[in-house]
């Protein structure tokens, strides 16, 4: 079992989502997020005072899966989540001992 | 005071400008509060309803008296206070000052007084003590607005025999403020932030506005507001008030549009801020000169305060003083321009407008009177009670936020601070 975890640009939640349900994942956790990565921040400007802004808003966006899916879901999401552009974001996954589904206590792959 | 008879056209309009004008505090609490971080927006707002509380009561008790009573000793630097004391003789239905009756003249006049103390507190965001702004606004309402506004609004034979010198003596003209509501406000505001000190993190941390939509909405309840302001200066219904009121949107489109395009010629971007100051820089320039100047003049005015009062903004940083939210380069910078500007386009006074150097001299001299007072009184007042009761707050209520650490409040319930609370 693995936990994917994707920090996406805020506009492209919809089309990622859409492509996982898509794909058949039945579940995932949205947040909102802030960071920089190679793309830096930002600078606003008031009263001709300019401040940099390091931390940029994106999407951290988190689904569990079966170990065989990995490759396969992790496809999905950078398909779906690229502009091209710089600050596109990351997808990583990191293994997980075990899940547990609150309701009928099923635990394992059962409660994917 | 000889019979008059009290013109119902006169106190309709004044009754509405003195609602008016009431209307500029909380427009100018949301101007600031927006301006300021989301940790200090009610103690911003508070500093305004504070000061309109504490000077209006101040007003009644001996303001009135000190600004419009018989120059004492004829000097025209202070009036009388015993004259009018607690309203003394005016605070009936039968009293009339000019053509409309005293208390409507009397209100009015006191939201000035309220105004002008508010407008102080932008160069001390975030970090200024709730108790001892209320005992700066006492004293220097006290001190400083109440005998420089003898100086310029106190006309003789009008409330009281002897008027102010400014108004008299001098000549210099102010319809509705420029020295005593915007330049006073300005020096001193410079005055309190260099004696209160930066910020922690001025320049090193992102200090930005937390909503600019208040700032908005604030600057155009500013602007309906001053229509009672400069219209309502006019103590009439009349053609004076129709001149200041147009005049009053002239300017302010106009520094409106010019604030802009020093933005977007130096920074690349008009903003939303940048519209929001120049329509308060606008306003404060045409302030003095609504009545003496024509529409194109209104024009010259505002598109010029609009490019100083922006270019000004910078002075700060130079010089490395924390004017927070830019008291002096909006009031101080704006109510020059106005004033001074009286004297170079003004209708048959203007060097340029059928007049010579005399008014000019004139304004310039006004300006730097109360300029030059309202900043020497302003430091030693300051100091005085940064000694004894202190005017500024920890640096840890500072940093953690004055409105929960000094109002146990915050301005909106995030999820953070809504979870995990319970009702005692």
């Amino acid at each position: 079992m693995k936990l994917i975890t994707a920090i996406i640009k805020p506009f492209k939640l919809d089309d990622v989502k859409e492509a996982l349900t898509a794909f058949g994942i039945t579940g995932m956790t949205v947040s909102e997020a802030s960071g920089f990565g190679r793309q830096g921040g930002h600078t606003e400007v008031y009263r001709g005072a300019e401040y940099t802004v390091d931390l940029i808003p994106k999407i951290r966006l988190e689904v569990l899966v079966d170990s065989s899916d990995v490759e396969k879901v992790i496809d999905v999401i950078v398909k779906a989540a690229s502009t091209g552009a710089i600050g596109d974001g990351k997808v990583w996954s990191s293994p997980v001992d075990n899940i547990v589904r609150v309701r009928t206590g099923e635990r394992g792959t059962d409660a994917i | 005071m000889e019979e008059v008879v009290i013109n119902s056209g006169d106190t309709a309009w004044m009754l509405i400008s003195t609602g008016l004008v009431t209307l500029m505090i909380p427009g100018l609490a949301l101007f600031y509060g927006g301006m300021v971080r989301v940790k200090s927006v009610l103690n911003m707002m508070m500093m305004s309803f504070g000061a309109l509380a504490i000077v209006f009561v101040l007003w009644i008790i001996v303001g009135f008296s000190v600004v419009f009573g018989d120059s004492l000793g004829g000097s025209g630097l202070v009036g009388d206070p015993t004259q009018f004391l607690f309203l003394n003789g005016l605070d009936n239905a039968d009293a009339a000052i000019g053509t409309i009756p005293a208390a409507v003249f009397i209100a009015f006049q006191g939201i000035f007084a309220a105004i002008t103390v508010a407008l102080i507190s932008g160069s001390i965001a975030d970090r200024a003590k709730f108790g001892s702004w209320m005992v700066f606004a006492a004293i220097w309402a006290t001190l400083v607005y109440f005998p420089v506004a003898h100086w310029v609004f106190a006309f003789d034979d009008f409330v009281a025999k002897t008027g102010g010198w400014i108004a008299n003596d001098l000549g210099a003209l102010d319809f509705a403020g420029g020295t005593a509501v915007h330049i006073n406000a300005g020096a001193a505001g410079l005055a309190l932030a260099i004696i209160l000190g930066k910020r922690v993190g001025w320049r090193k941390e992102a200090m930005r506005p937390h909503s600019l939509p208040l700032v908005m909405l604030g600057a155009a309840l500013l602007w309906f507001g001053w229509f009672g302001f400069n219209a309502g200066s006019a103590v009439g219904s009349n053609g004076t008030a129709g001149l200041a009121l147009l005049n009053t949107i002239g300017a302010t489109v106009a520094a409106l549009l010019a604030w802009l395009l020093v933005e977007k010629i130096r920074d690349g971007h008009a903003t939303s801020l940048g519209a929001a100051s120049g329509v308060v820089a606008g306003l404060v320039a045409i302030t003095p000169a609504c009545a003496a100047v024509n529409a194109s003049g209104a024009l010259i005015i505002g598109a010029l305060a609009g490019v100083l009062c922006s270019l000004s903004v910078g002075l700060k940083f130079k010089l490395g003083i924390d004017d927070s939210l830019d008291v002096v380069a909006v009031h101080l910078v704006g109510g020059i321009v106005g004033t001074v500007m009286i004297g170079v386009v003004g209708v048959d006074v203007g060097l340029f407008n059928g007049g010579g150097t005399e008014q000019l001299i004139k304004q310039i001299i006004g300006a730097g009177a109360v300029l030059g007072y309202s900043f020497i009184a302003t430091l030693i007042i300051g100091y005085a009670l940064d000694k004894t009761i202190g005017l500024r707050v920890s640096r840890e209520i500072e940093v953690e936020g004055i409105d929960l650490k000094l109002h146990a409040e915050s301005a909106y319930e995030t999820y953070s601070s809504s979870r995990g609370g319970s009702s005692l």
